[in-house]
C-alpha cells in the first residue's frame, strides 16, 4: 500500500529521531557526564517505527533494556527521555528509572526493562486486558534474540495462545545476546519465528532493516491479531545493532569490518532515502530539511537536560506508594 | 454478623468485589480448575477451594484459568494492573514465589518508583502459606520475611475470618501492589464475619486480641492462636499479655507494638518463618531501637530454626514454634534478674 507524503515524512523523522537521539549519547556517555548502564537502539529503528506507525494510544508496548526506540516511536517525549537519562527530576521518570526504566503509561509505553525476558509475561497480561475490553486494541511486546532464551518467554507465548491474548511478540533478532552469537545461544540456530510457531502462533518474518518491510508485515499482523478471539501472533524482524551490548563495550566479538558493512549495507534511513528517492515519493531536500530539523531538536533536548533540575534527597523518598 | 469459614470469607470477598467493580479479574493455576477435561470447568475450584463457585457467576474473561507458568501468571498480573484492570493473582503455594520472584519483585514492586510515580499497580497477589500439613519443605514455607522486605509492596497476613473479610477487601481496592499471605492450615476455621459489603480494615493497624501488663506477645497467622492459648494460661496465674496481632508485615503498626512495650517492658516475637533476617529480628530491633528506656528484659524471637521444613509429623512438629515453646520463652523473659 501507498504510503502519503506525511506518513512517509513522518516514518523518516520518527527513525532520524531515534538514530540522532542514541549516536548524540554515544558521544555524551563519553565524557563521563552520563550515570549508569545505556543500552543503545541505534540500527535498529525501522522496527520500532514500522511496528509503533500502526498504533495508536490505546495500543500498549512493553520494551526492553535497548528501549529508547520503542519509547520515542510509541511517542515519549524526546525532551522528557533525555532528562531522564541525564538524571534529572524533570524527566520522564524524575530521575528515578533512568535509561532502562523509561516508561509513560498514558501514552500505552509500559515500559522499558532491564530484566532480559521480562516484558512477555506483561503484554501477555496488557494483551489479555485487550481481550476483555474487545475493542480491537493489542499489546506487543518486543524482544532479542537474547530474550527468546528466556524461559519467561516460553511461558509467555504459551499463556498468550492459551487465553486468547491480544498479544504481539515481535522479536528482533539483531545476531547477537549481549556478547554471544545467534548461532551459538539459539540452540535451533534457525531462527525464533519457529519457536513461536511450534507454540501454536501464526508468525510473520520480514527485514528489520527495511522500514516497508516491516510496515507491511506489521500491517498483516495487526489485522489478524486486532480480530477479537483470533489471539496472539508473532513476528521476527531480522536487524542490526550498530554499537554494543552497552555503552563501553569493546565489541571484541564483531569480525572484521563488521561495524562498516552493516552501516554500509544494512542502513535502515539509507535504504529509506534511496528507496523513496528513487521512486521520487520524496526529494533528498525534503529528508535534509529533516535530518537539519532533527539534529536541531536532539542539540535542544541536551540543552535542557543539562541545565535541568537535579533530583534532591527528599526525592528518594516519594512515589514508592501511593499511601502507606 | 455471619459464621464462615476463613476460606469462604476469601471467595465471598473476591465475589462481591467483582460484583462492585467490573476491572476486577482472576487469574491463576487451577482458579476455575477442570478446564480441556471431560469433568468440564469448575472441577475443582481452586486447590483451597477459594474460588468456588465464581466461574459460573462471572465466566472466562474475569475467570482466568491459567497454565503452571507462575512467572506468567504474576506477569501478566503486572500487564493488567498497568492496563487498567484491578488482578487477583493466585499463586498456589507461596513457596513458588522462587519461580515468579521476578515479576513480583523486580517489576509489579517497582513499576510505581521507576516510572516516577505516573502509575498504579493495583494488583492482589494471593498465596497459601504456612506449614501444618506435613508438606515438608518446598509446599509449607512462610514467605513473609522475604516479601516484607521489598520496598514497594504490602504484606498481609489474616489470622481470622473476619480480618480475612476486612483485609481482601482493602487490598483489593488499593492501588499499590499488596501480597495477601493466607495461613493453609486456617482455611477451615469458622469465626463471626460482619456483613457490611465495605467492611475494611486499613493496613498498618494492628488488632489486640488479648490484653495485659506484664509481657508483650505480637505474632500473626496461624501461631497467634498458640500465643493466646499461652496468655490465656498464663492469665489463671495472674500473668498478664497483651496479644498483638499484625495483620500486615508492611506497613508495620509500630506504633501499637511500641505503646505495648512501654508499658509491659517485656517483648516476645512468635514467627513461622527462619530466624535470620526475619520478622521477629526486625521487630526485637525496632524495640531495642525505640523502647529500650522501657525495657525490663532482652526481646525473643520464637522462630523455627535455621532449617529447611521437614516432613515427617514428628520433625514438622519440632520444627515449628509451639505453645510449649512460646509459653518457656514468656516465662524466661519473666523471670530475667
Amino acid at each position: 500500500m501507498q504510503l502519503s507524503r506525511e506518513a512517509l515524512l513522518r516514518a523518516y523523522r520518527q527513525m532520524k529521531v531515534i538514530r540522532e537521539f542514541e549516536e548524540r549519547l554515544h558521544v555524551d556517555i563519553q565524557t563521563g557526564e552520563i550515570a549508569g548502564f545505556t543500552h543503545l537502539y541505534c540500527g535498529q529503528e525501522a522496527v520500532a517505527v514500522g511496528v509503533c506507525e500502526h498504533l495508536s494510544v490505546e495500543d500498549k508496548i512493553v520494551s526492553t533494556h535497548r528501549g529508547h526506540g520503542h519509547c520515542l516511536a510509541k511517542g515519549c517525549d524526546v525532551n522528557g527521555m533525555m532528562k531522564e537519562i541525564w538524571g534529572s527530576r524533570e524527566g520522564l521518570c524524575k530521575g528515578k528509572g533512568g535509561s532502562m526504566h523509561i516508561a509513560d503509561v498514558d501514552k500505552g509505553m509500559l515500559g522499558a526493562n532491564g530484566i532480559v525476558g521480562a516484558g512477555a509475561p506483561i503484554a501477555v497480561g496488557a494483551g489479555i486486558s485487550c481481550k476483555i475490553d474487545g475493542k480491537g486494541h493489542v499489546a506487543i511486546t518486543f524482544s532479542g534474540d537474547g530474550a527468546c532464551n528466556q524461559g519467561t518467554t516460553f511461558e509467555a507465548m504459551n499463556m498468550a495462545v492459551v487465553t486468547k491474548a491480544a498479544t504481539i511478540f515481535v522479536f528482533e533478532n539483531n545476531h547477537y545476546s549481549e556478547h554471544t552469537g545467534f548461532e551459538y545461544a539459539v540452540g535451533t540456530n534457525k531462527d525464533i519465528a519457529s519457536r513461536a510457531e511450534a507454540f501454536g502462533m501464526k508468525v510473520w518474518r520480514g527485514d528489520g532493516t527495511d522500514f516497508f518491510s516491516v510496515f507491511e508485515t506489521m500491517r498483516e499482523v495487526l489485522e489478524y491479531v486486532r480480530v477479537p478471539g483470533n489471539g496472539p501472533a508473532a513476528v521476527e524482524f531480522d536487524t542490526e545493532r550498530f554499537f554494543g551490548h552497552f555503552e563501553g563495550d569493546p565489541q571484541r566479538y564483531r569480525g572484521p569490518g563488521e561495524l562498516d558493512r552493516i552501516r554500509a549495507e544494512r542502513d535502515c534511513l539509507k535504504k529509506f532515502r534511496e528507496s523513496v528517492t528513487a521512486a521520487k515519493l520524496l526529494a533528498h531536500e525534503d529528508l535534509d530539511a529533516l535530518d537539519a530539523e532533527v539534529l536541531e531538536a536532539i542539540e535542544e533536548s541536551v540543552r535542557q537536560a543539562k541545565a535541568a533540575d537535579r533530583p534532591t534527597a527528599e526525592d528518594v523518598l516519594t512515589d514508592v506508594y501511593i499511601s502507606y | 454478623m455471619a459464621k464462615m469459614m476463613y476460606r469462604d470469607a476469601v471467595v465471598s470477598t473476591i465475589a462481591e468485589e467483582m460484583a462492585r467493580d467490573e476491572n476486577v479479574v482472576c487469574l491463576g493455576e487451577d482458579i476455575v480448575g477442570g478446564m480441556g477435561t471431560p469433568g468440564g470447568p469448575e472441577a475443582i475450584g481452586g486447590i483451597w477451594s477459594t474460588s468456588t463457585g465464581l466461574f459460573g457467576k462471572f465466566g472466562a474473561d474475569r475467570m482466568i484459568d491459567t497454565p503452571i507458568s507462575e512467572s506468567a501468571i504474576m506477569g501478566a498480573a503486572a500487564g493488567l494492573a498497568l492496563s487498567g484492570k484491578r488482578p487477583i493473582a493466585e499463586l498456589m503455594f507461596a513457596d513458588f514465589i522462587g519461580v515468579s520472584l521476578d515479576q513480583i519483585w523486580n517489576q509489579l514492586a517497582k513499576f510505581r518508583y521507576m516510572f516516577g510515580g505516573k502509575t498504579k499497580c493495583p494488583a492482589v497477589i494471593r498465596m497459601a502459606y504456612g506449614a501444618g500439613y506435613n508438606a515438608a519443605a518446598q509446599h509449607s514455607q512462610a514467605v513473609h520475611q522475604i516479601l516484607t522486605g521489598m520496598p514497594g509492596l504490602k504484606v498481609v497476613m489474616p489470622t481470622t475470618p473476619a480480618d480475612v473479610k476486612g483485609l481482601l477487601r482493602t487490598a483489593i481496592r488499593d492501588d499499590d501492589p499488596v501480597i495477601f499471605l493466607e495461613h493453609k492450615a486456617l482455611y477451615g476455621v469458622s469465626g463471626e464475619v460482619p456483613d457490611d459489603p465495605d467492611y475494611m480494615i486499613p493496613f498498618g493497624h494492628a488488632r489486640l486480641s488479648r490484653a495485659g501488663q506484664d509481657v508483650t506477645i505480637v505474632s500473626t497467622g496461624l501461631l497467634l492462636g498458640f500465643c493466646e492459648a499461652v496468655a490465656d494460661k498464663l492469665a489463671a496465674e495472674g500473668i498478664g499479655c497483651d496479644v498483638i496481632d499484625l495483620r500486615t508485615t508492611s506497613p508495620l503498626d509500630e506504633e501499637a507494638i511500641l505503646d505495648s512495650v512501654e508499658v509491659t517492658g517485656r517483648l516476645i516475637v512468635v514467627d513461622e518463618a527462619p530466624p535470620r533476617c526475619s520478622l521477629g529480628a526486625d521487630i526485637c530491633a525496632l524495640v531495642a531501637e525505640k523502647a529500650f528506656a522501657s525495657l525490663k528484659a532482652p526481646p525473643l524471637s520464637v522462630n523455627p530454626p535455621h532449617t529447611p521444613i521437614p516432613f515427617a509429623r514428628e520433625l514438622e512438629s519440632a520444627y515449628l514454634p509451639s505453645v510449649d515453646k512460646i509459653e518457656a520463652a514468656v516465662r524466661k523473659v519473666l523471670s530475667y534478674r
